[in-house]
Parts: structure tokens; C-alpha cells; sequence
């Protein structure tokens, strides 16, 4: 098994929801807490595993604003995992999930600087490294209701951009997802291959920018087009 | 990159005391005649192993879990941190059972005490090594994933012994030994020419850019909203910036106390002078170190909206 999320760039409207369904899930789950210093003070500061960041790509009329939610890609080259010197970090040989097992961390911080996508904050009071454990501790409950065992950050998205799955099955959603919508990961160039994969939105026509047609404009502009300066 | 104090004062005291032991035992065993002197070789082997415990201990400083520290013996196989920690602790013995020798029978040591000698001589430079493959492994920093990383950390360190060597040498004996002082003097020139080249090859962008990053290669990306409204971790860590001027005022400044001014103090041969050139030096180094981490240009920036690192 190859578990991870597809993300639609198309749909998500940025409004951090699975960031805050991530929190409340994950800081009482197996790697909790997810502490938080200062948070109601002048300069919050806490671990997160998931971060939405806002880009406009294109140039404007022909822009478009794209929210880019980002947690761990677990990766199949996952170097976080290469460069940990306890053995803290693991990825999972049954279905790809990389993990912390945070008895062993010592908080040296190496697995954050190897990770290229910034999956890994050091919690600011335990001194230990978190990350996205795609909710390994939901996902295999059985006492959920099987169409609850999926991650938090997936079951909490009100537009449905987020989508769990085995992207070793070919007939999985998430696979026919990539498929069809060609689907991207990110700075694949460094060669990490990441299974999270991101589909880019629709290619739509840009809106319409209206001209003035009145009649003062028309003469003016045919006026001005009789007369060459 | 955040230069933590620690880090820039663990690689420049451990790397000068590495290159320190390894000189001096590589002199002392190949019989340079200066060096066959207990009271100096025992002077040396002790600076060395100061030099490398403050260094280490200082390592610890920057962990925010230290209580798992000696659990960073177990990744050998895969992690350079790992097998850096695994080298430091094995260089002990041997150099303690090489300082014994020369303790008990001074300069003329029997063979199980030169060859322990030569092994810690040899773990010094593989420690050393192990420390630079941490950066030079990275792939996610362009300034840092280099053959130059590891010639840079070799250099400068055997550069920073060697002046200690000589500073060392000249106080026990009373007088300054050409050899040392020739070999000091070339290295300096090749810790500054290893310095200079580095400086020229990271002055290029690396191939991922702000498009590579968020996958949208055929348009120009701009970052509207990080997304929070006070630095995280990510920030803090991977987002120090310093003022392109400023960073070449320090690289003047760094290329000017580490090299050119212990050079100067070099060629008067006096040796409370040579002292003040290797401490100098150390201080010069601490500034490169400094650099090293301030002009390391994290992959993360990018989704933070650097269009290049």
C-alpha cells in the first residue's frame, strides 16, 4: 500500500479548515500533544502539521488565486527518514506512512532541514519533532465507522478537495483522480517523490473585461481611428 | 539558514582540535625532529582534546530533547550525524592510550602506542568528514549540497590545528619551528583560496524555483498570504535573512581576520604573536561559520514566496 492525499487546487477555498481539523485531532492523538507558545499573545508561535499558504499564479487578468494546503508528502525517497540519527523517524514498510515515534526524538532538528517541504515543526514545549501522521490512529480504528476512517484534515474539507487513498491501487480514487486531472507533485526535480499529489485547476476562460459602448465613445473611437496621428 | 551559536562553536573548536591531533601525530610519528618533545606532544594532545570535549558538549546545547542524545548512536548505517557521533566517542580511547604512551615513555613511543596514535589520527579526520557530510548531504540546500563542503570543513580545521600547532610549539620549545611554520602559512593560503571559491560557486541559484515548487511552471506565482500571522518554526528556522551588503561587508571582514591578519602575525615568528594568530584565526572562523549558516538558502523559502534560492 501506498497511502497518501490528493489535493484539488481547483476547489479549495483556503479556508484552513483541515489545518484546524488537524490540530484538534492530532493533539490529543498518538504523537499529542500539539503545544502552542504564546497563543494568545502578541507573537503565537506553535506546531502545526498542516499550512495553507495563498499564491496568485498568472498575471492578472489572467490570474488566478490557488490555496495550497501543505502536510507531509510521504515521501517514497523520504531523506527526513535517511538523515534522523536515533531512529525516531520511520516510514512504514506496510503503507508508506512516515512517522515519529516520540520517545526516541532528540529535537536536532536534521529531518526538518531535509525535508523540502516543510512537513516537520519542532513542538515548541515538548522539544521534540511533529508531523503529519496521515491520522494513522483513525484510519485503522474499527470502532469508527468504516467511512470515518480516513484523516481528519479529509472528512472536515467542506469542498471535498482532499481525497485519501492507496496510490498503489490503480482503480483507487486517488489514482483515477491523478490520472484524469494530471495530477502534479511538487518539486518532483529533487527527486524525494512524493506521493501526496496536487491537481491543478481547470483551465477556464479569464472573466471578460467589458468595453463602454456608448454612443460618445463609439464616435469618439471611430473619430480616432479615421484620423491617424 | 538560523545560525545556531552552538553549532558555529562545535564545528570550529572541534574541527581545529581534529586538525590540531592530526598534525601533530602525523609529525611526531613521521619524525619531524621539532616535534619529539613530551612536554609539547603532551601540551598539544591536551589543547586538542579540550578543544573537541568543549566542542561536543557546546553540540548538545542546540538539541531540544538532549535526554535522547545517546540514542544518536543508532543510525550508523544511514545518518551522517549518527556516524559523526559514533567517530567522536571512538576517537577517545585511542588518543587517551596515545597520550598514556607518550606520558610513560615520551617521545619515543613502542608500537601498540604509535599505532593508537596513527588510529586516532586517523578517526580525527574521519570525524571531521562525518561533520561536513551533515551539510554537504542536504539536498535542500544548494549552498550547502557540495564536494566544497567537505574540502572547506577539512580545510580549515587542518588551517586552524596547524596554527595552534605552531603556537603551541613555539611557548613549550621557546623557539619556531620553520617547517611548522612554512606548512601554517600554505594552509592558510588554501583555507582562503578553498574560501574564495566557495564564495564564487554559491553566488549561482540552485534549479528549484518558486514555480518547480508549487507546480505551476508555465506561469509567474506570487504569495499572496503565508497563511499565519506570526513566524512558525518554519520561518524562524529556514527564513534568517541578512542584507546582500551586509553579507559581503562580513565575507571582507571573515576573509580579512581569518586569513590575511594570522598570515601577517605568521611571518614574525614570535611566539606570543603566533598565539594571538591562532586565537584570531578561531574568531575569523567563527564568522565563516557564521556565514555558512546565513547564506545557506533553505528550499522551504520558496513556498514562503522567494522566487529563487
Amino acid at each position: 500500500m501506498k497511502l497518501g492525499l490528493v489535493v484539488d487546487l481547483d476547489t479549495c477555498v483556503g479556508c484552513h479548515g483541515c489545518a484546524t481539523a488537524c490540530k484538534q485531532w492530532n493533539t490529543s492523538g498518538t504523537i499529542g500533544p500539539l503545544s502552542d507558545k504564546d497563543p494568545y499573545g502578541k507573537d503565537p508561535n506553535g506546531a502545526w502539521l498542516n499550512r495553507i499558504r495563498t499564491y496568485e499564479v498568472g498575471d492578472t487578468p489572467n490570474s488566478k488565486t490557488v490555496h495550497m494546503p501543505m502536510s507531509c508528502m510521504h515521501c517514497e525517497e523520504a531523506a527526513c527518514v535517511t538523515v534522523c540519527p536515533t531512529g525516531a523517524s520511520y516510514k512504514r514498510a506496510e503503507d508508506g506512512i512516515v512517522l515519529v515515534d516520540q520517545d526516541k526524538c532528540m529535537g536536532c532538528n536534521l529531518c526538518a532541514w531535509a525535508c523540502p517541504y516543510g512537513a516537520r515543526e519542532l513542538d515548541p514545549a515538548e522539544g521534540t519533532m511533529k508531523k503529519c501522521t496521515l491520522c494513522v490512529d483513525r484510519i485503522y480504528d474499527e470502532k469508527l465507522p468504516e467511512d470515518e476512517r480516513q484523516p481528519a484534515c479529509v472528512l472536515t474539507c467542506p469542498t471535498k478537495s482532499r481525497v485519501f487513498g492507496d496510490f498503489d491501487d490503480p482503480n483507487s480514487q486517488v489514482s483515477q483522480l491523478v490520472r484524469e486531472r494530471g495530477g502534479k507533485q511538487l518539486m518532483p526535480e529533487l527527486g524525494y517523490n512524493p506521493v501526496n499529489t496536487y491537481l491543478p485547476p481547470r483551465n477556464k476562460p479569464a472573466v471578460e473585461v467589458y468595453k463602454v459602448t456608448s454612443i460618445k465613445q463609439g464616435v469618439k473611437a471611430w473619430v480616432n481611428k479615421m484620423i491617424s496621428r | 539558514m538560523h545560525p545556531a551559536f552552538s553549532v558555529l562553536v562545535f564545528t570550529v573548536l572541534s574541527g581545529a582540535g581534529y586538525g590540531l591531533i592530526l598534525l601533530m601525530v602525523l609529525g611526531h610519528l613521521i619524525g619531524l625532529g621539532e616535534l619529539q618533545d613530551r612536554n609539547l606532544l603532551l601540551s598539544g594532545g591536551v589543547l586538542s582534546l579540550l578543544l573537541i570535549s568543549i566542542g561536543l558538549l557546546a553540540s548538545t546545547l542546540h538539541l531540544a530533547n538532549p535526554k535522547n542524545a545517546w540514542r544518536a548512536f543508532s543510525r550508523f548505517k544511514t545518518s551522517w550525524l549518527s556516524r559523526e557521533a559514533v567517530f567522536a566517542i571512538l576517537f577517545y580511547p585511542f588518543v587517551i592510550l596515545y597520550l598514556a604512551g607518550i606520558w610513560f615513555m615520551g617521545a619515543e613511543l613502542s608500537v601498540i602506542f604509535a599505532a593508537a596514535g596513527m588510529i586516532s589520527a586517523v578517526l580525527a579526520l574521519v570525524t571531521l568528514f562525518c561533520t561536513s557530510m551533515i551539510y554537504a548531504s542536504l539536498k535542500t540546500i544548494r549552498q550547502w549540497n557540495s564536494a566544497l563542503t567537505p574540502v572547506n570543513y577539512l580545510v580549515l580545521g587542518i588551517m586552524s590545528g596547524s596554527l595552534l600547532l605552531l603556537a603551541v610549539q613555539s611557548i613549550v620549545t621557546g623557539s619556531v619551528s620553520a617547517q611548522l611554520q612554512q606548512s601554517a602559512i600554505a594552509l592558510l593560503v588554501l583555507g582562503a583560496a578553498v574560501k574564495v571559491i566557495y564564495f564564487f560557486w554559491i553566488g549561482k541559484p540552485s534549479g528549484s524555483t518558486i514555480k518547480t515548487a508549487t507546480g505551476f511552471t508555465q506561469a509567474s506565482v506570487r504569495l499572496l498570504d503565508q497563511g499565519h500571522s506570526s513566524n512558525g518554526f518554519l520561518n524562524n528556522e529556514f527564513g534568517y535573512t541578512v542584507a546582500a551588503n551586509k553579507l559581503l561587508r562580513i565575507r571582507l571582514l571573515m576573509l580579512a581576520v581569518a586569513f590575511v591578519l594570522p598570515l601577517l602575525l605568521l611571518l614574525t615568528a614570535n611566539s606570543l604573536l603566533l598565539l594571538a594568530a591562532a586565537l584570531i584565526t578561531l574568531a575569523g572562523l567563527l564568522a565563516e561559520r557564521w556565514l555558512f549558516f546565513a547564506e545557506a538558502r533553505h528550499v522551504v523559502r520558496l513556498f514562503h514566496g522567494d522566487q529563487t534560492v
